[in-house]
């Protein structure tokens, strides 16, 4: 075997050792073989049908959508670094996020909740109509402007647009609204419970599995637009495709768990230097399971009892810690890392 | 010479907009033949490369690769035809350079790219052809400049295309380097290739050419290296410089 199978491997393994260990995370104490007995359905202990909610209904969804949620923002971050061939790429800085929340909010203000089905799928569509908009007029900013870091900035002040349009709304609206729409933007794993779940799973799952067979034009837009299109890339529609499945991660994940920074930027990175290549065919597995252990870990320390005191840790309190000493290195290493 | 020709192109007219800069090119390059195009900056060089390359339309006239018109391939069957070497000195650096190389098998592979025990000999054989397969371990982002520019011509055999369009292919390298680089695409050319590049650095293509390309205002002058250079069209290349074409060094000399 060799060393990327071994380290895809190790990472797939630590997936499945840190998993249970966040089903016994939480302010109730719930240990191990309990869980499995909850799971399994056997379970005869005290806490009874609480410990059932707990487990089944709160703990088991969080954790698989934050390891969805991680995985498929990694995969966002991925695809728009190369695309725009930028290290600094990734759906919070680009404005992706804000556009979608932006989304989010005209949602929330206009119906005041967004609780039920189709509180849902009215999220969904708002998230999914601001980050398909924002990438639109990146897109199109993207024809005349040639430099990548002046098109970063343009993206960071789209985000910023968005920001005074979302704080404008804000200001007229009820403050029931407000306070909803608050506690969606400091970030939540925990918004899709059960119900939302198979949805959820269905549509991250896809979209990351659509990317798959990207791989080889991604490996070819690594030198450049002439070059991909040299060795038959159509460059254009490949381009447009990436970019639109990467806001489609960004505004489900957006939709349902808030705008969650530095997965998408930092997860990327994280697993070019873990396999010390910046081949997507080993790359897009990489990033997709580093980033589905990075949503793990965020969500296992958001509700840790020792730091969270019972509550939960806004998961935007957590990305930066983790994500941005990261960057800080890519940055400061960029010749030795070799990758853009 | 009764080789069908690898690339072909008549009344071709080249430029941006609707402002021709090259006006009723013929073009010719038959396999075994090693062409250099030579003109002053702003000539239209680059454009009539970038033309024959595929990456701008023509204005005018019509352009065959092997017999076919381009327009009327995909990008993935053109990809098959013609192999364009580009200068850039970025990108792709964590790769390795055997798989820069793979990605020349794009045009042939599956949507999953992956690559079967034909594709991999190919590679080999590419990067053994382009006197790279010593590094095909090797990150590209640590290669020197003549080392990375090899590791894209055997990206280009990998290709397997008659063509190959070469574009300033030793503007960043030494005197070396140069003259290797040009040794190994006059043995390219010797193997069936048709090889057409484009350099400031005249006077090691010219030794190496057999074919020269001149742009004298807005008209090319194409044909055998001996009858170009005694047509006087070198001398009128660069009007403005005051220098002529010098047989016996092979070289540009100073009027003065």
């Amino acid at each position: 075997m060799n060393r990327h199978s071994t380290i895809l491997l190790l990472l797939a393994v630590l997936l499945v050792i840190l998993f249970p260990i966040g089903l016994t995370t939480g302010g109730i104490e719930i240990p191990v073989p309990d869980v499995w007995n909850i799971i399994s359905g056997n379970y005869t202990g005290e806490l009874g049908d609480v410990g059932r909610f707990i487990i089944i209904e709160n703990r088991l969804p969080a954790l698989l959508t934050a390891t969805l949620a991680g995985m498929a923002l990694a995969i966002a971050g991925l695809l728009m670094q190369t695309c725009f061939n930028n290290p600094l790429a990734g759906p919070s800085i680009m404005g992706i996020s804000s556009g979608a929340s932006l989304g989010v909010a005209l949602v929330i203000m206009s119906f005041g909740t967004i609780a039920g089905v189709w509180g849902s799928l009215a999220t969904i569509s708002g998230a999914l109509a601001g980050a398909l908009i924002t990438l639109g007029v990146i897109l199109l900013f993207s024809i005349y402007v040639r430099s990548a870091d002046v098109l970063l900035i343009i993206g960071i002040l789209i985000g910023y647009l968005s920001s005074s349009a979302i704080s404008l709304l804000n200001f007229f609206s009820t403050d029931k609204a407000v306070h909803s729409f608050v506690l969606w933007g400091m970030g939540t794993f925990s918004a899709v419970g059960m119900g939302n779940l198979a949805l959820f799973s269905a549509l991250t799952v896809t979209l990351t599995l659509c990317t798959v067979p990207y791989a080889k034009s991604l490996n070819a837009l690594l030198f450049g637009q002439r070059f991909a299109e040299n060795v038959g890339v159509s460059v254009g529609r490949v381009r447009s495709t990436l970019l639109l499945l990467s806001g489609s991660l960004t505004a489900v994940v957006t939709a349902w768990c808030g705008p969650i920074g530095f997965i998408g930027l930092a997860v990327p990175h994280i697993a070019r230097m873990l396999m010390a290549s910046s081949n997507h065919k080993i790359l897009i597995p990489a990033t997709a399971l580093c980033g589905a252990l990075m949503g793990l870990l965020c969500q296992i320390i958001s509700v840790a009892p020792s730091l969270s005191r019972g509550g939960t840790i806004p998961v935007n309190a957590i990305t930066p810690i983790i994500g941005v000493p990261v960057i800080i290195y890519v940055l400061m290493n960029r010749k030795k890392l070799l990758y853009f | 010479m009764n080789a069908h020709a690898a690339v072909k192109a008549s009344n071709l007219s080249v430029g941006y907009g609707k402002q021709p800069i090259l006006c009723n090119v013929d073009f010719t390059l038959r396999p075994g033949q090693l062409a250099v195009l030579i003109g002053a900056n702003g000539s239209g060089k680059s454009t009539l490369l970038r033309t024959l390359a595929a990456v701008q339309p023509a204005l005018a006239g019509h352009i065959f690769i092997d017999g076919r018109e381009m327009a009327s391939y995909s990008r993935r069957r053109l990809a098959r035809h013609l192999s364009v070497v580009f200068t850039d000195r970025s990108g792709g650096g964590a790769l390795t350079v055997r798989e820069c190389v793979e990605i020349g098998r794009h045009p042939y592979t599956g949507i999953f790219g992956r690559l079967d025990k034909a594709d991999r000999k190919i590679v080999d054989d590419s990067m053994a052809a382009a006197g790279i397969a010593d590094k095909a371990d090797r990150y590209i982002g640590t290669l020197s400049d003549g080392e990375r520019q090899k590791a894209m011509i055997a990206r280009a055999l990998a290709q397997q295309t008659q063509f190959i369009i070469l574009d300033e292919p030793t503007s960043f390298l030494d005197v070396a380097g140069r003259l290797d680089i040009m040794r190994l695409l006059r043995r390219l050319a010797d193997e069936g290739h048709a090889i057409l590049l484009s350099t400031h650095d005249t006077a090691p293509a010219i030794a190496v050419a057999d074919t020269l390309a001149v742009i004298n205002g807005d008209e090319l002058h194409m044909g055998p290296k001996d009858k170009i250079i005694a047509s006087g069209a070198l001398d009128r290349a660069f009007p403005e410089a005051g220098i002529r074409f010098d047989p016996i060094r092979g070289d540009f000399t100073s009027l003065q």
